[in-house]
């Protein structure tokens, strides 16, 4: 049912099924993957790949696990890219513009390329969740990022030098601590079981005979 | 873009949406789904079994493959390793770079331990970043931790350890606001009360999201924490038999760099094993939703030590595994699809289930419906049922599922699939390890002193069947527990001699056991080397 096309692994020749992926084709011609390989389902950013269409100027990248085959197709994968990750406490840094000055000052170097937007191999707007961190909107930052998978085929692109995914990770955790609202009925909970709330009620069920157990369950509500 | 085949189908699936938008199907009595598990669920297929001949669970039944992997001679040579001179000395040894490998090393660390991970890939290359539909935790008012154990008790057919299961839903509120403490995004309304909904067999609305990335957010925040702490990560090294000391307590772990295969030594007061699971086997030839590595290293780690195994037998099919396209054949669609409102629906148009049913008999009810019912959707890798998402849009708005499963969107949309508009194609794919180390509550083995346990790894926590949403809850409260005690206990550990005659004893029972095999494990890795469908 498939044909068979030619693809260039690495600027070497290969014929494969046109219906697999390029992960799979890898592995058809007999390669043994430890790079370059995660969890087969487009969301680790292991397979990081670049590739050009024989006479096409265009350079494009993608997950290998994430797309077909196509003939001509001339492939190289990025299994690893050396992003810059800061360390930081997150108990010590503030929602304020500032940590994006301290820990990545790069992102103010951008010339305004969109080189990583054309990159995105989850077709985000990279550059604009960059311009929220230049004014410190980690919301919206966090927002446009949240989709990313940390491939890093962004920052090999950049003129700048900047680490987008480093950045992105940055906005989210200071959103998911600081800016996003604090969860009430956590928090009581939290304090209930501390407070020893449920303990008659769980010591009950940790004595009670299976039959009595089924007996609960067979008859519990169900919340519509 | 569903080609002509399908056209038939399709129509009559379009044509009844309406009516089984309204249709609100009856559950399933606990006869019933006895009777259906019995006969169409793969735990239940007794040829697919094997009793072990050796090791702590001599006697009992579990998959041919994994009986094959366990009953199988090492990669070590034991005389030929000097544990004299170990290349790594730290007091708590963590195996495995995922959601509960990471939470353990933070937890050790804050404990003031000397923490090192060591993994066979690289940090976060694990079933916690692929985890999609969510993390269970008893926190709205209507809720409590003991309805939560009722719903896992029942779900796991009141199998499970309860003092693991009381841990679990007791500690699930603390590691939600822990996670939230670290960064972690959950899908909140403006007033910060959780977006949740129900998974199948959960009584109360208590499943906590982050869109359809919610194992991928959690994963990402730990490993920045991880580095953060600048806690050391040995990536691309597996470990490969646990060392021992001479008084039979973990000790460390003999590794092997997957790149240059150079055998390093590390020296441990205390191990974690927190590898994960065994999708990468194939049992019963079964397509998974799993990552590359999950080969099950870690029982077979345990087992040689000596460490006991609980319910290997019992594995979990996801009911929803992407049946087409063959690209994305065995993938995981997050039953949050179901949740959002979607229904299966067989070849007719009808819908031949309540689509919130456990998942092992939402599973058994689509081998039913594709096998004897002859009900399935017939594709090129076997049969399949519908999956009708365009019902999301049309019960929670237009919309609905590019905000709340964008990755599903994205998924099929690679391939011409637009499931706002077209329905889609699920059978069961092999999603997760039911069973694995026996622990006690403090999360060490319950036979090998100072030998901890988190995550997909340990068996008992879920019984025989695990409730979505659980597995994500678990790696962190287990991984924090395991990191925990580690942290504690290592302050009090006088090493003795390492030693790897546990590694030589266990080749001499399989050759007293009159064991013929070829075969070398841990795995590692899958071998998909020109082999078309993987």
């Amino acid at each position: 049912m498939s044909n068979m096309v030619n693809i260039f692994l690495f600027g070497k020749k290969y014929e494969v099924p046109d219906n697999l992926t390029i992960m799979n084709a890898m592995e058809y011609a007999g390669y043994q993957l430890v790079r370059g390989c995660g969890c087969r389902n487009g969301f680790c950013g292991a397979c990081a790949t670049i590739y050009r269409i024989k006479g096409d100027r265009e350079l494009k990248s993608c997950l290998a696990c994430q797309t077909k085959v196509e003939d001509n197709m001339y492939i190289a994968t990025l299994p690893f890219f050396p992003l810059v990750k800061q360390v930081y406490d997150m108990n010590k840094v503030t929602a304020s513009e500032a940590v994006m000055m301290q820990l990545y000052p790069e992102i103010y170097a951008c010339i305004g390329c969109n080189a990583c937007t054309k990159a995105c191999t989850q077709e985000l707007n990279v550059m604009q969740y960059i311009a929220y961190a230049q004014r410190g909107d980690f919301e919206k930052c966090a927002e446009e990022s949240f989709d990313c998978v940390m491939c890093g085929v962004c920052s090999s692109r950049c003129p700048a030098g900047i680490s987008h995914p480093q950045v992105a990770m940055l906005a989210r955790r200071i959103n998911g601590k600081y800016l996003a609202p604090n969860c009430e009925h956590l928090d009581n909970r939290v304090q209930e079981i501390k407070d020893g709330t449920f303990k008659e009620l769980i010591e009950a069920l940790m004595q009670k005979p299976i039959d009595e157990m089924k007996e609960l369950y067979n008859n519990r509500d169900i919340e519509k | 873009m569903y080609s002509e085949k399908f056209q038939k189908s399709l129509a009559a699936v379009e044509a009844a949406r309406e009516k089984n938008i309204a249709l609100e199907p009856a559950r399933m009595t606990a006869q019933q789904k006895t009777d259906l598990l019995a006969e169409y669920h793969p735990d239940y297929k007794q040829d697919e079994f094997e009793l072990l001949q050796i090791g702590p669970n001599k006697g009992d039944k579990v998959p041919k493959e994994l009986a094959d992997t366990l009953q199988a001679h090492s990669r070590v040579c034991p005389n030929c390793v000097n544990l004299d001179n170990p290349d790594y000395d730290v007091d708590v040894l963590v195996i495995g770079g995922g959601g509960a490998g990471s939470s353990a090393a933070i937890e050790a660390h804050e404990a003031g331990a000397n923490v090192m991970i060591v993994t066979k890939l690289r940090i976060g290359d694990a079933h916690t970043m692929m985890a999609e539909g969510g993390i269970q935790a008893a926190d709205k008012p209507n809720d409590s931790p003991a309805i939560h154990f009722v719903d896992a008790f029942g779900g796991g057919h009141f199998a499970a350890k309860r003092e693991l299961l009381e841990r679990l839903v007791c500690d699930a509120p603390e590691a939600i606001k822990w996670l939230s403490d670290l960064g972690v995004e959950f899908d909140k309304t403006e007033d910060g009360t959780m977006v949740t909904t129900h998974g199948g067999g959960t009584s109360r609305k208590r499943m906590h999201a982050a869109k359809d990335y919610s194992g991928a957010e959690i994963m990402r925040t730990l490993r920045d924490e991880v580095l953060n702490r600048q806690i050391p990560v040995v990536d691309f090294t597996s470990a490969i038999e646990l060392i021992l000391d001479e008084n039979g307590a973990a000790a460390g772990a003999v590794l092997l760099n997957m790149e240059t295969k150079e055998i390093l030594v590390a020296r441990a007061k205390t191990v974690i094993i927190a590898t994960g699971g065994a999708g990468r086997m194939h049992y019963q030839g079964f397509p998974t939703s799993n990552h590359y590595g999950a080969t099950a290293d870690g029982l077979v780690l345990g087992y040689r030590a000596g460490a006991k195994l609980l319910y290997a037998e019992t594995l979990q099919y996801h009911p929803t595994g992407a049946a087409y396209p063959e690209q994305i054949f065995g993938a995981l669609v997050t039953e949050k699809v179901r949740s959002l409102g979607a229904k299966l629906v067989n070849v007719n148009g009808e819908v031949f289930m309540h689509p919130l049913e456990t998942r092992d008999v939402s599973a058994a009810s689509i081998i039913r419906e594709c096998s004897t019912r002859g009900n399935g959707v017939e594709t090129d890798q076997g049969k399949a049922v519908w999956l009708d998402t365009p019902m999301i849009e049309k019960i929670g708005g237009e919309g609905t599922i590019e905000k709340r499963i964008p990755a599903m969107m994205r998924m099929f949309g690679k391939y011409g699939i637009d499931i706002r508009k077209e329905p889609i194609l699920v059978y069961p794919t092999l999603h997760y390890q039911n069973g694995g180390l026996d622990i006690t509550p403090d999360g060490m083995t319950t036979n090998v002193k100072n030998l901890f346990v988190a995550g997909e790894a340990v068996g008992g926590i879920h019984g025989k069947n695990r409730l979505m949403g659980n597995s994500l809850l678990d790696i962190i409260v287990f991984g924090r527990i395991a990191g925990k005690s580690a942290g504690a206990v290592c302050k009090d550990v006088k090493l003795g001699k390492l030693t790897l005659d546990h590694v030589t004893k266990f080749e001499k029972e399989i050759s007293d056991a009159g064991i013929n095999t070829d075969t070398i494990s841990p795995k590692l890795l899958p071998d998909y080397t020109r082999k078309v469908n993987s």
